[in-house]
Order: structure tokens, then sequence, then C-alpha cells
């Protein structure tokens, strides 16, 4: 795979967006511009956290997955659920109701993803005490903050905790445990269903791997639909899986503060949505923050529980699974069912798998490779900036002036863009009116001009 | 290029403001990031130690594509004894001070450490002014 090469999961439908421009002044990074009167994507900067599809009033974003009938390449067709997934549904639709009708959508095994969490969280605990000198280390948990940290704190990439994420070790335990029982490994289709763009984009290029665990991704909302449905059109099923592949305190590891509460160490802090953790980050790589050991950090606000394919309120999710973990752990503690679950004799393996390869840095706040010609370029943006009107308009298809300048400065626009800069360059006749409405034209589309130059 | 920001007294909420920004630049000119942290923490210390102990003052920033000089003018009280203020946990800061957080002595030898070179003019009653150089090739 190319080291410049990202997959990513989010997608603008062109036919669809005409150009409002909330994503583009929404995106947490500048990622987005508008070209041609739709928003368009620098593949570079996107982090696939899923704001731009939270805010688009058009539905224009989109999640890109795989094909449902994909299953049927594999003659065993195993089903990975995160337990929010369970959260989407009401109090009355058991948690055994659901394992039980995602078999009968045509998968042969279903394991929920947390039930490896205690591993992970026992792995990461043991990571932190032999790492006391890269202090404070920080979750891999959610994709979007690896990718967050790589872009824009290429300085914190060495305190990233080098651990796949539960949904590798749970699929690993899974794929072992088919081959161990006979089954051809080509023969085993393992399939995840997501609740966000991040974890389909790290599954596609995972960071620090080659190859993903999992051979597809389903998207939460799909899969919620069909087994809604299926639940509704009839109550009897001919056998009922029980639902405790995890223990009580993992089935809330994907909410703000899962990890921080099993995590043995002083000073962390469990940090949610992405601006959140932005605002926090600066001041880690200040060294403004003392002695901190530990960091949970998920671009969601309510974590997995606000992912943007999720279905329904996340606070209603977050409070039913807060309601699921609550009986789990009194069922343990009268005796009705064990905190020692199956995966546990797997320990050993899953551990020898667990790490990935080196986290990279991939700067996009660099202007430049070669320091000299970076200054040249900054100096170039700040004469530029000083000339833009500082209205942070949009109106040249860029989320701020500062955004125009730095495109202007790496020639991915130019000065004539900004309608202010049209106006003077008018005046002074170095630019006609009908060169401004064809650079108008090309940043907006033809449509938006055209209808008031020629309807009189 | 040159940059200037105003450090007002008793300010610590904006504390950091400076050092923030010269991070920001610093990433895109692709400075090396332990380069960077080093710099920001020298700066981040000399505006922690011109809000708690000055009236004011102002910060100059000169870059270019081989080194940073940064240069934190103040009037105050200036710096009686600049040997004993290098020195490890010596501080003059009030309880008050020391209350948010702050004033632990650390500040001047924390800045040295940091850089590449560091000169301190300073005059009883009058002010002090610190100028710090890094040098990014070295």
């Amino acid at each position: 795979m190319s080291e410049n090469f990202f997959y990513h999961a989010l997608k603008i439908d062109h036919k669809i967006c005409y150009g409002c421009t909330l994503c583009m002044r929404n995106c947490p990074t500048e990622a987005i511009r508008v070209r041609n009167g739709k928003a368009t994507i620098y593949e570079n900067k996107c982090v696939d956290c899923g704001e731009c599809y939270k805010v688009c009033p058009s539905g224009a974003v989109y999640v890109a997955q795989d094909d449902f009938k994909s299953i049927y390449n594999f003659k065993y067709r195993v089903v990975l659920m995160p337990s929010v997934f369970l959260g989407q549904f009401p109090e009355d639709i058991k948690a055994s109701q659901v394992y039980s009708v995602i078999t009968e959508l045509g998968f042969t095994h279903v394991m929920e993803v947390e039930a490896s969490a205690m591993i992970h969280s026992k792995l990461t605990n043991q990571y932190i005490i032999d790492n006391e000198n890269k202090k404070p280390l920080i979750s891999t948990f959610c994709p979007a903050i690896v990718r967050l940290i790589q872009v824009k704190f290429p300085a914190l990439v060495d305190n990233l905790i080098p651990m796949k994420a539960p949904v590798d070790f749970t699929a690993t335990y899974l794929r072992k445990k088919l081959i161990d029982e006979g089954i051809d490994e080509k023969d085993i289709g393992i399939f995840y269903i997501t609740p966000c763009a991040a974890k389909i984009a790290a599954t596609k290029s995972p960071v620090g791997e080659d190859k993903s665990t999992v051979d597809g991704v389903l998207n939460m909302d799909t899969m919620y639909n069909m087994v809604y449905k299926q639940i509704k059109q009839h109550k009897d099923y001919d056998k009922t899986i029980s639902a405790n592949d995890v223990s009580s305190d993992c089935v809330i590891f994907s909410l703000t503060n899962g990890e921080k509460r099993l995590a043995n160490c002083r000073k962390s802090f469990a940090i949610d949505e992405i601006h959140n953790v932005i605002e926090f980050l600066e001041k880690v790589e200040n060294d403004e923050i003392e002695d901190l050991d530990f960091l949970e950090l998920r671009a969601c606000d309510e974590s997995c529980a606000g992912g943007i394919l999720t279905c329904g309120n996340r606070f209603l999710i977050n409070d039913r699974m807060m309601q699921r973990a609550r009986k789990w752990a009194d069922r343990e503690r009268n005796g009705e069912t064990s905190r020692k679950k199956e995966i546990l004799k797997e320990e050993k393996y899953l551990v020898e798998n667990s790490h990935v390869g080196k986290i990279l840095p991939r700067s996009m706040m660099k202007l430049d490779e070669n320091t000299s010609i970076a200054f040249q370029k900054l100096t170039k943006i700040r004469e530029i900036e000083s000339k833009l009107p500082q209205t942070d308009c949009n109106v040249c298809g860029a989320p701020s002036c500062h955004a125009l300048a730095e495109d202007i400065a790496c020639d991915r626009a130019n000065m004539s863009d900004c309608v202010f800069m049209q106006r003077n360059l008018e005046m002074r006749n170095s630019l006609k009116i009908e060169e401004s409405v064809e650079i108008m034209k090309k940043i907006w589309g033809e449509d938006k001009l055209l209808d008031f130059i020629l309807k009189k | 290029m040159h940059t200037e920001f105003v450090v007002v007294e008793g300010d610590f909420s904006n504390a950091g403001k400076a050092s923030s920004e010269i991070k920001k630049t610093l990433k895109q000119l692709n400075i090396d990031n332990q380069k960077i942290k080093k710099i920001v923490v020298a700066v981040y210390e000399a505006e922690v130690n011109a809000i708690a102990h000055a009236y004011g003052g102002t910060i100059y920033v000169d870059l270019d594509h081989e080194k940073i000089s940064v240069v934190i003018k103040d009037v105050g009280p200036g710096i009686p004894d600049v040997d004993m203020a290098m020195q490890k946990g010596f501080s003059t800061a009030s309880p008050k001070v020391r209350e948010m957080g702050f004033g632990a002595g650390m500040g001047l030898p924390n800045i040295k450490n940091n850089v590449d070179e560091l000169d301190i003019k300073t005059q009883v009653g009058v002010g002090t002014e610190i100028r710090m150089v890094v040098n990014f090739l070295s």
C-alpha cells in the first residue's frame, strides 16, 4: 500500500450537494473547499471524524459501505457487534433477541466486540507501566483521534499506544477459534458493524498495519433497520442465543470514561467531541499539564453512542448501555453469570498479536519538507493574509481568509478568488467583470450565476 | 519575519498565547518536533515570568528559516541577583501566585535548558529584557 494512500469512507454525493458551505465551516481540520458549486475534500487533511456528515442539511455526505451480499462470499459468516449496537434498540427488545435475529439475517456466528475489552485494558495498563518515559500515553481506541494526532499533532504520535482495537482482538480470537475447529481459513468471513466512518477508514487502511483483521464493514444504521424489521415482523425464533459475551465493566467500554475507569493510573482524562479534544491536545503539546498518565480521547460527543451511524439519541443510547451494565453487574454479584469468559483462554495468543507497527506522523501543517521553502511560503501567506478582508465570508470557496491565503501560497487558489480583490482589480481595470463572473462560476458552478445574469 | 505580543500584568488566563502562536508557525515550517517543544516551553515560562513579576511587557519574535529569536521585554522590578534566579527552586513569587500553580522557581533554569542562547539584561526598578535564540539546524 502506498504511504500516501488513505482510504476515506466519507464521500460527498455531488448530485445532491448544493454548496451550502456548512460542512466546510464545521470541518475541524479545514479539509473542505467548495469547487464548481460542490463541497470537495482534501484527502490528506480529512481525519474521518464525520462532523461534515452531522451538519449536512441535504444528506449529500454519505458513508460508503460493503455490499451486504458480500457476506455470502464466505461459507462461515461472522458478525462482530459492538455493544453500542444493542443500545440502539428500545428497552423492550432484549439483547438475546438481537443476537438471535442477527444470525437469522445470514450469519453463522455472532460475537460482541467488547468481549476482548478486558484483555485490551489489561494490556493498556501494562503498557502504561512499561512506558513511563512516553507519558502521557494516548489511547488508540478511536481511529479518528489517531488520524487527528497524525495530521495535526505530529509531536504526540509517539505518545499513542501502538495497540490494536478491541474489534481486532475479537476478530483475531474468532478466526483462531474457527480454524482450531477445523474450518479452512479462506472460508471465514468476519464482518464488523460500525458506528462511525473512522472505523471503516481504519479497517480499509489500518494505521501501522498492512492488513485488516476483518473482511468487511457494515454500517450500523443499515443493520439496525434490517434487525428491527425482522423483530417487528415475527416474534418467535427457532433458537435463542444468550448475550453474555461481555462482562459488566466492558459493556460500556466504548462510552466516555469506558477506558479511563479501567485504567490503573493516577492522573487520566476522558475527553469526548473532537473540538474538545483539539483544545486539550494543544495544552498537552505545550507541556502545560503536569504528571499526566493516560488520555482516553474520542472524536464523537458521548463517544461511540454519538457515532454518526448510530440510530437515535446519543444520551438515550448511553443510558440503555449503562442500564445493561448495571444489570450484568448484579448478575455477576449474585453468581448467575461469570466474569470469566471463554475468550480469556486465548489471552496469550491475543497478547502476542496485539501490537501494531510504528504509527508515523503525516503532518498537514507543514508547508514544505524543506524549511527554507516552507519559510518562503509562510512569508507569502502572511503577506497575502494582510491584504485579505478577514471577513471569513467563504465566497472564495475556502473556510477562512487564512485558509485561502494558504491555498494561494501553495498554488491551489488565486488572489482573484476573493470577491473583495475582484472589486479592487476591476476598479484598477486589471480584471473585467466577465472574468470575475468566470472565477465565481469555477467556485460556485455555472447555474448559481447563470440564472442571475441571463434572467431579467 | 517579525511578530509582537503584548503581555498584561497578572493576566495568567492568557499565559500561553504567544507560545501557542509560535508553535503553530513552527509546525508549518516543518521544524523538528522536539525542537518546537523546547521553544514552546521556554517561551511559555518567560511569558508566565513577565505576567507574574512585571507590570506588563512585550514579546518580540523574529523568525527566519535558520533560527528563531524571542525577546521578552518588561517594565518591572528587575532581577536583583540573576545568578540566584538561575538556581532551581529559587522563587520570589507571592503566595497568591503560588496558589495558582506558578512560582515554583523553575522558570529561568527551565528556559536556559531549552534554548541555544540566553541573554538577560536587567535593571532593578526598571525592567528586564530576556533574549533567547534557538537554531533550527544544530
